[in-house]
């Protein structure tokens, strides 16, 4: 039996970064948003004593377990598809907070490249630039149209950092002077500025001083204490949704908050989103949630399984082309890069935030001329400082065996005397890599899991090889004596370790190339409103944090427009 | 200087709490959590807080070193052995043994983690796939090392080989040459070396890491609070370390 509730004003499913910025910006406006999640409700009280590796790094304590449900991966079109069983091996935030709980806070803008990277790549190289099946597409937002939201989103979290010369054009500062410069990184700019690049400390959302956002929500500074990336900050010094955008909906009197709370279905009538079925994870009773406007705000996962489960949308189909959900997925969990070991030296490695560290975009987006190089994109050229954890930290050089004598020793000795230098890079879309249900493992309430089909490309391999040689370059300028590149596998292992996933309900201009418009808003649904990396048409070449947000904070806009309107599409088609 | 403060205690010889509570901003927005944080900073010593029983002829018992899932001693003996030689004493320091190693292990698969309580289990497992669980695993792993080494040896228990004949089976593990039921021997190895270095160096609260002697080997300071004092050292600085059952609650 389903329990209907009341209707209400806008109801979100997941309240992590995506559900804290809509509930906020709702609350605010005077609408009432319930937020429904299916995690436990956290306060930093829960991050006490929490300084444990083992528990959070290791066994992911803060990340949804996988017992009743996960996702399942394969290659090509070709395979089955297995499930990713293990805890290490998918990280999904839950609880309030989300993924903002356990996040490394690096909050890198993506470059006006990014928005309008089929135009720009044609305009620059001609279309026989772009490969057969690399589907990249505008993004239907310019920077500038965007760029308004990355600093609402900068403001509301503090975020600390130095101007990157290579990035696009900011309209106002950082809230907070950049973290400070450690040993290591003080070696990196001076490389960096030898070899006539343009070096910058990483902006992030751990705070370099105590701050307070425009909502009236503090943060305290950071202690450089380097339990970071996969914890929760106990000293309310990392910006997350529980200490930020949630009290801010909490004390408007507009929040309802629900905890145990699973959404299984989205209620579509052909026409409407009429509100979501949702289950109660400990006693299984279900209820409907009617509301005006359905913000789906859960992963990127989720937010397309649940709408593949509903009905809404045409899946996408990989042979034909055609259907729009599920399209363009890509993943962005393949950093790799060079371990520089220093006999000489001897740092505080110990100490760290989770973007503590420095940056150069020379070879990122399109900063580098592509004409003589076969691939388009970058990377950028990157060293972090997270504080070397000593159960996953025991770097040796290549050729040292990996246990016993010779592994102690070595590991021991080089703990504190090196340094990784590392590239994140864009991942572009494929025709053949997508999401959609999987047709044998299900979850524990009998509906599919979402499947994921996704390998490299020819350009993905390329552009890693340049990159990787960026990185050695920079650690020989540093001095280092050993310099191992980490090498890439020839096909994607199925890693998907820090929760940077994309696409699947991709925005765009109009509704023949996107499922959503630049407000996130559904072509077809248009009560709908479906929040996060989802909409990216490719993975830019950083963190998505900021660019989700910034996305959702127009989205929200959009939002409180189409209900004091009356509805309707907030964007015509072009 | 308000109560709070006061009730901030010195969090290291090297950061005064004054410099803290500037740093930190906890007396500016913080006050929500100042309390919790102040008595979590309050470092005792660790001498006090490790795991001890006195019985009635005042003998110190250590109930941690009491196993919870192995239960044949041949078993136990094996995976003794076993991450001594993936971990050994030598002149740095303390090899898997004395760091409490194998309890920390026996504790691991005894928990919920070695019944993989958190992954997901529904069939079909597919080539590449095991359906059995971590504790299941090492069992299996533990009784083979002793198999292939009675076989090879002239019925010698693993733990009774020389060192190089212990490294010979191991490889031979490692590299996945050894027959095992539904699981690969280079998967249990895998396993085997990744719960090793775990328990050299996860928190002592768990049985291995012992007196925090994996940490100090490693000169990690283990689960400070702050290192706002440290960012413009050039030079190393050796920090004493702190484990959680350190802090004081």
């Amino acid at each position: 039996m389903v329990t209907k509730l009341p209707k209400v004003d806008v109801v979100t499913t997941g309240m992590g970064w995506t559900g804290g910025i809509v509930a906020a910006e709702l609350t605010k406006a005077g609408y009432h948003v319930v937020g429904l999640e299916r995690g436990v409700e956290r306060t930093i009280e829960d991050y006490l004593h929490g300084h444990d590796e083992l528990k959070y790094n290791v066994h992911k304590e803060l990340m949804q377990k996988l017992n009743k449900d996960t996702i399942t991966f394969r290659n090509t079109l070709a395979e089955e598809a297995k499930p990713v069983r293990d805890e290490g091996a998918l990280v999904l935030g839950t609880g309030t907070g989300g993924g903002g709980a356990h996040w490394g806070a690096q909050t890198y803008r993506y470059f006006p490249y990014d928005f309008e990277i089929r135009s720009k790549t044609i305009e620059k190289y001609g279309e026989s630039k772009i490969p057969d099946g690399v589907t990249i597409q505008d993004w239907g937002i310019t920077y500038d149209e965007i760029e308004p939201y990355y600093s609402k989103f900068e403001q509301m979290a503090g975020v600390s950092g130095e101007v990157d010369p290579l990035a696009g054009p900011r309209s106002v500062d950082y809230p907070t002077p950049p973290l400070k410069k450690l040993t290591q990184m003080k070696m990196f700019h001076e490389a960096a500025e030898k070899l006539g690049y343009h070096p910058f400390v990483v902006p992030t959302g751990t705070v370099s001083e105590a701050y307070t956002n425009p909502d009236g929500e503090t943060l305290n500074a950071c202690q450089y204490c380097a339990f970071c990336g996969n914890y929760g900050c106990e000293y309310g010094a990392k910006a997350d949704p529980i200490v930020t955008v949630i009290p801010t909906a909490k004390k408007t009197g507009n929040f309802e908050l629900r905890t145990n709370s699973i959404v299984t279905r989205v209620l579509y009538d052909g026409n409407k989103a009429t509100g979501v079925l949702y289950k109660d994870t400990r006693t299984g009773e279900e209820f409907e949630q009617p509301a005006d406007v359905v913000a789906l705000t859960s992963y990127t996962f989720n937010n397309v399984r649940l709408l593949l489960l509903s009905g809404i949308g045409e899946q996408y189909n990989p042979k034909t082309g055609t259907g729009m959900i599920g399209k363009n997925y890509t993943d962005h969990h393949t950093i790799t890069g060079a371990i520089a070991y220093f006999e000489d030296m001897k740092f505080n490695s110990y100490i760290g935030t989770g973007a503590l560290g420095s940056a150069y975009n020379d070879f990122n987006a399109d900063n580098f001329d592509h004409s003589n190089i076969d691939f388009i994109h970058g990377g950028q050229i990157e060293m972090h400082l997270m504080g070397n954890e000593p159960i996953a930290n025991n770097a040796v050089p290549f050729g040292t065996p990996m246990w016993g004598k010779e592994f102690k020793e070595k590991s021991i000795h080089y703990y504190h005397r090196n340094v990784v230098v590392v590239s994140q890079r864009a991942i572009l879309p494929h025709k053949d890599h997508y999401l959609d249900l999987d047709p044998t493992y299900k979850d524990d309430y009998g509906d599919p899991l979402i499947r994921v089909t996704f390998d490299y490309t020819e350009m993905d391999h390329k552009r890693n090889e340049f990159l990787v040689e960026k990185c050695a370059e920079v650690a020989k300028e540093m001095g280092a004596d050993i310099i191992d590149i980490i090498p890439m596998a020839e096909h994607f292992g199925g890693r998907f370790a820090f929760q940077h996933d994309a696409g699947g309900v991709i925005m765009g201009a109009n509704p023949e190339t996107s499922a959503v418009n630049n407000y996130l808003q559904m072509w077809d649904v248009d009560n709908l409103f479906v929040c996060g990396a989802s909409a990216f048409p490719h993975f830019g070449p950083t963190n998505p944090t900021p660019t989700v947000a910034a996305l959702t904070y127009r989205a929200a806009e959009g939002m409180i427009e189409f209900l004091k309107n009356g509805g309707g599409p907030l964007v015509k088609a072009k | 200087m308000s109560e709070q403060e006061k009730n901030i205690p010195i969090l290291d010889k090297r950061t005064s709490r004054r410099s803290f509570i500037k740093n930190s901003g906890l007396t500016v927005g913080g006050l929500v959590i100042g309390g919790a944080i102040g008595s979590l900073l309050n470092g005792k010593s660790e001498a006090t807080t490790s795991t001890v029983a006195h019985d009635t002829n005042q003998t110190v018992i250590d109930y941690s070193e009491t196993r919870q899932f192995f239960v044949r001693q041949k078993d136990f003996d094996a995976i003794v052995a076993a991450t001594e030689v993936i971990y050994p004493e030598d002149k740095n320091g303390p090899g898997a043994i004395a760091l409490g190693v194998p309890y920390f292990i026996d504790k691991q698969l005894a928990s919920p983690w070695g019944s993989n309580a958190d992954d997901y289990r529904k069939g079909p497992f597919k080539a590449g796939e095991t359906p059995l669980n971590k504790s299941e695993i090492v069992l299996q792993g533990v009784r083979k090392l002793n198999e292939v080494a009675e076989k090879e040896h002239d019925g010698t228990l693993f733990k009774d080989l020389t060192e190089e004949q212990q490294i010979a089976i191991l490889t031979s593990f490692q590299v996945g040459e050894v027959e095992m039921e539904l699981v690969s021997s280079a998967a249990f190895f895998s396993l085997l070396r990744t719960l090793t270095l775990q328990g050299c160096f996860a928190d002592p609260l768990y049985g291995g890491n012992k007196n925090m002697a994996g940490w100090k080997m490693k000169e990690f300071p283990g689960a400070q609070m702050s290192y706002t004092a440290y960012l413009d050292k050039e030079e190393f600085v050796a920090i004493e370390p702190v484990s959680l059952g350190g802090h004081k609650h």
